[in-house]
């Protein structure tokens, strides 16, 4: 039998998943050329549900599906972080459609299916669930990057992801192969148990063959190519959807399967894919011009940084699950406006339509500015106190080397930030024929959750550092390792 | 009485105007300049009045007020604000220089005021954060916070490569403080804390660190930060760039304060904390600051414009603060701090000066100019009265700076004292060479036939600063009484047996 808490446990994926249905039975309903508003209504009340039925099912803590899903503090936040990202994109998403004369409903149905798969890849501890779940969220996210479908460009964007993707999904599979058949179980809390400190080269295989095809979903260097491109197609307030929902999600696997498993050999590979998607990540935005592609490498290279974490093992866990948080409260915001100020067919895209921004519309500018501090990481923002617990822990565990690398790229990416705020200030204004539009009710709500979040996170980080080391125990927790274990993990 | 939370206050006075300034609208441009003045003036008022006012023990060594409270608990941050001798002057330095700029900026600030006066009244609060701040995370968070208001009053009301100077201006301090912010987190890991109190002990306890190899890495990450800031010879080409293009009131806080923020982190913490790595390496930062003094003299002696040259007599003028601190004697020392009031002072009147003849003219070219003292009488009298005070002439405020640096340099090393001095002669040279060519001679430009003498408002900025210029020439004590006291910790840390020096020069600190 199975018991009615196991749903709790699942509660706000059968919420997202019965708000899909339910925007998909309405949209028949609707004229083919109708705004799609009011699904998009209906989509963000799926949202705040599936939100309120995270904090509803934390009080149900433990595993549920004879051990395929765990609820504890690692997977609530996460499910917070999705939830919200969802409930922002729709906002974002509200007017844009309009704009762009995209009249399809599957649109916000597809954010709630692909937000079910985000949440349960961060509450799944059997790694088949969390592969069936990866797929529902990247399936998802492939017909959302081809939404604009008048556009070549859209079109390219959703089969370079299709196929890329398929592709490293296919070697997560592989991996989750692998440790099968050097533990027999699939199940992360058994892994731990029998894996002990008897490493085959079979669980090396698999962790790199995993790692592959995560690597690829979190967009790190050397599976980044796909990036720029697919950022630059996608729909605008998709793009601030994958890169920050799905994102997150991966990186939850990602802590799951490293640290929730004690499995080795995963330290110098992480090592060098933060260092170079930091990297390759900061050195690539620097050239770009057109501030989709601009906003892709950056990022990468904040992949890198969250990378960083992981390297510091389990002084570093509750650092990288809070810059996931900090950077999907900026980097929503930021598309947001991008999707606003794109306009038709995405004209506005490049930096030097942004000339003058800020006498055009000085609200919209400070907002972007001030997101783009926050991108940048300087104080009284978020992205400060992300890049501060990250590189501190990195230093705590002696990191001397990766931290410098970090450091030192924060610098070079004050660069490309600042010169889009310099474009929006101080360019000459004839430069852009960007037409200034009102700021609709949907991006301002965005902005003013996003922003808001963003000085709050840097004003007062205590509340979510603290929520976030709360889901660093409870996920080291579920591996039974004790910390003297994994400050001496092989590396 | 002084009140309980003075720091506060006036750390978040200005930055509570500026979200007030807000509120008005856009058009009301006269109403935002009037609201700027009124906080900023309230701002000076409030900072001045907790040297004036009993209650106070600035004049005891050591002695300071504070406020602590914890701000954010992992990490362990704390919101800990130190007022002493050292601090306080360069707060009310910050808090007089400020009404000036709004003042100056009247009608020079046409486009964007509301946004101008907003990042001026910003820019006030975090300089004076950084002046206050004794938990390093959040000196460093004041720190870092600068640099946005001063880049963007650089890039939005600045001259024609404005976005070049702004951009430079924020990557080459920005990328240079990120060393001092590695030293910061390595001091944090090894000692649980950022608070300055804590650390200083925990450093004093542990000699094999602070003398030892890591010592020495920390102090040059500081003071790389530091050195750009202030800057050093060579780190100091951002600085032309910034200041002949910045507007006029972004020039006077460039010069007036926020180089000496590079200066006063090099007492407070690359001295406080590091007294051995300091003494260790203060040869060749000698050695720099000399070459400063001399070549920032003698770069300014052939600039053909007349705010490159302030620019570049700025280099000059922090060469010897930075002398002054590194010969670890008290005169230096004491000479350091009051030459950092003095310059803010002087090249901040300096600065005012030159861009009121920007406003008239639209050029900077000194070659442009020549018998402007007949055209513009009161405008020379007080150009050449400031000029002379930059110089050091006795009886004026940069002459007892000058003089009590010069003095702790030879009793360091007597070479360093006489390169040294040597700067004052080529100070006197380029300034007055250039007073010659602007102010008398022949006029042979008929665009400066008809230009107005300073009007009310200007004569309104420039007679406090030459009163300034003036008492502190004349009656120093006024404020060597508190800033004696207040190095004496330091002085302490560098060589405990050299206490009873201050006393030979500090007459009133008792």
């Amino acid at each position: 039998m199975i018991a009615a808490q196991d749903y709790i446990r699942i509660l706000p994926e059968l919420v997202f998943t019965a708000f899909g249905v339910l925007i998909m039975l309405l949209e028949p309903t609707m004229g083919e050329y109708a705004s799609r508003k009011a699904l998009g209504i209906v989509a963000f009340l799926g949202c705040a549900a599936a939100l309120a039925a995270t904090f509803y099912q934390s009080g149900y803590q433990g595993e549920g599906f004879f051990h395929m899903v765990r609820v504890d503090a690692f997977s609530t936040f996460f499910h917070a972080v999705i939830a919200t990202v969802a409930g922002l994109v729709v906002l974002a998403s509200l007017e844009y459609l309009d704009v762009q004369q995209i009249h399809a409903g599957e649109y916000y149905a597809l954010i709630l299916f692909g937000s079910a798969g985000m949440g349960l890849m961060s509450s799944a501890i059997d790694l088949v669930l969390i592969f069936i779940a990866l797929e529902i969220s990247s399936i998802s996210t492939y017909v959302l990057a081809g939404m604009r479908r008048r556009a070549a460009i859209s079109a390219e964007a959703a089969i370079k992801y299709f196929l890329l993707g398929s592709f490293a999904t296919a070697f997560f599979l592989y991996g989750v192969a692998f440790i099968y058949g050097a533990t027999g179980s699939t199940n992360t809390t058994t892994i731990a148990a029998s894996l002990g400190s008897n490493y085959g080269p079979l669980v090396y295989v698999a962790v790199a063959l995993m790692f592959v095809g995560i690597g690829f979903k979190v967009a790190a260097a050397p599976f980044h190519i796909w990036t720029p491109d697919v950022y630059e197609g996608s729909p605008a307030p998709v793009v601030a959807l994958m890169s920050t929902g799905p994102k997150a999600a991966a990186f939850a696997v990602l802590l799951r399967v490293l640290f929730g498993t004690n499995l080795p050999g995963w330290f110098w590979p992480t090592w060098i894919a933060a260092a170079i998607s930091m990297t390759l990540g900061n050195l690539g935005a620097l050239v770009q011009t057109n501030i989709k592609r601009l906003l892709a490498y950056s990022s990468i290279a904040h992949a890198g940084y969250v990378l960083v974490a992981f390297c510091a093992a389990n002084v570093g866990i509750g650092a990288a699950i809070f810059y996931t948080a900090a950077y999907a409260a900026m980097n929503v915001g930021a598309f947001a406006i991008v999707s606003h100020f794109a306009s038709v067919g995405e004209r506005y895209v490049t930096l030097d339509d942004y000339a003058g921004l800020g006498r055009k519309q000085p609200l919209l500018a400070a907002c972007l500015t001030l997101l783009l501090l926050s991108l940048i990481g300087i104080p009284v923002t978020g992205g400060f106190f992300a890049k501060f617990y990250v590189f501190s822990a990195a230093l705590n565990a002696n990191l001397l080397g990766l931290t410098l690398i970090g450091v030192i790229n924060s610098a070079i990416a004050a660069y490309y930030y600042l010169r889009v705020i310099v474009v929006m200030y101080m360019s000459d204004d004839k430069l852009s024929e960007a037409p200034a539009t009102p700021i609709p009710a949907g991006l301002a709500a965005v902005l003013l959750v996003s922003v808001g979040l963003t000085i709050y996170l840097g004003v007062t980080p205590n509340a979510v550092l603290n929520f976030a080391n709360q889901g660093a125990h409870a996920l080291l927790n579920v591996a039974g390792t004790t910390q003297a274990a994994l400050q001496t993990s092989p590396r | 009485m002084i009140p309980t939370h003075i720091i506060s206050i006036v750390v978040f006075l200005p930055l509570a105007g500026a979200i007030l300034l807000l509120a008005l609208p856009r058009g009301a441009e006269n109403a935002i300049r009037r609201w700027a003045l009124f906080v900023s003036i309230l701002e000076f008022l409030a900072a001045a009045h907790i040297a004036i006012m009993p209650g106070h023990h600035f004049s005891i060594a050591g002695w300071a007020m504070e406020e602590n409270y914890a701000w954010i608990t992992t990490p362990a941050i704390r919101y800990h604000v130190v007022l002493d001798g050292i601090s306080l002057w360069l707060v009310i330095l910050t808090a007089f220089l400020t009404p000036l700029c709004v003042l100056i900026s009247w009608r020079s600030v046409h486009d964007r005021v509301k946004e101008f006066f907003f990042l001026l009244l910003l820019l006030e609060t975090s300089l004076i954060g950084v002046f206050v701040a004794f938990d390093l995370f959040l000196f460093y968070f004041f720190w870092e916070a600068t640099l946005i208001p001063m880049a963007l009053l650089i890039g939005m009301y600045g001259h024609g490569r404005r976005i070049y100077a702004a951009i430079k201006f924020f990557l080459y301090t920005g990328i240079a403080s990120v060393f001092m912010l590695a030293g910061i987190l390595w001091l944090y890991a090894h000692t649980g804390s950022f608070d300055f109190t804590r650390i200083q002990p925990w450093l004093h306890a542990h000699p094999e660190v602070a003398a030892g190899t890591a010592g020495t890495w920390l102090f040059l990450g500081f003071f790389i930060a530091f050195a750009v800031k202030v800057p050093i010879f060579p780190l100091h080409t951002w600085l032309p760039d910034a200041h002949v293009e910045a507007p006029t009131a972004g020039s006077v806080l460039l010069a007036g304060v926020l180089l000496k923020m590079g200066t006063y982190g090099l007492l407070r913490f690359c001295v406080g904390l590091f007294p051995e790595a300091a003494r260790a390496q203060a040869s060749w930062i000698n050695v720099l600051a000399i070459i400063g003094i001399i070549y920032g003299a003698l770069v300014a002696m052939v600039q053909p414009s007349l705010k490159k040259l302030v620019a570049y007599s700025s280099v000059s003028h922090l060469g010897f603060v930075v002398l002054g601190i590194f010969t670890f004697t008290a005169a230096g020392t004491a000479g350091a701090v009051y030459q950092m009031l003095n310059h803010g002072v002087s090249t901040g009147a300096l600065f005012i000066l030159v861009g009121m003849l920007y406003e008239r003219r639209h050029t900077y070219e000194i070659g442009e100019f020549g018998g402007l003292a007949s055209r513009m009488p009161v405008y020379a009298a007080f150009f050449v009265f400031i000029a002379l005070s930059s110089i050091g002439l006795p009886l004026l405020n940069g002459f007892v700076g000058e003089f009590l640096i010069l003095s702790g340099a030879f009793r360091d090393r007597a070479i360093y004292g006489i390169l040294g001095a040597s700067g004052v002669i080529w100070s006197a040279c380029y300034m007055l060479w250039m007073i010659q060519r602007v102010f008398y001679g022949e006029n042979r430009n008929p665009a400066n036939a008809m230009l107005p003498d300073a009007n009310a408002r200007e004569k309104l900025t420039l007679w406090p600063l030459s009163a300034a210029a003036l008492v502190m020439g004349v009656a120093p004590m006024i404020w060597l009484s508190s800033i004696n006291p207040g190095i004496q910790p330091i002085l302490n840390l560098v060589h405990p047996a050299q206490t009873a020096l201050v006393r030979t020069i500090g007459g009133g600190a008792r």
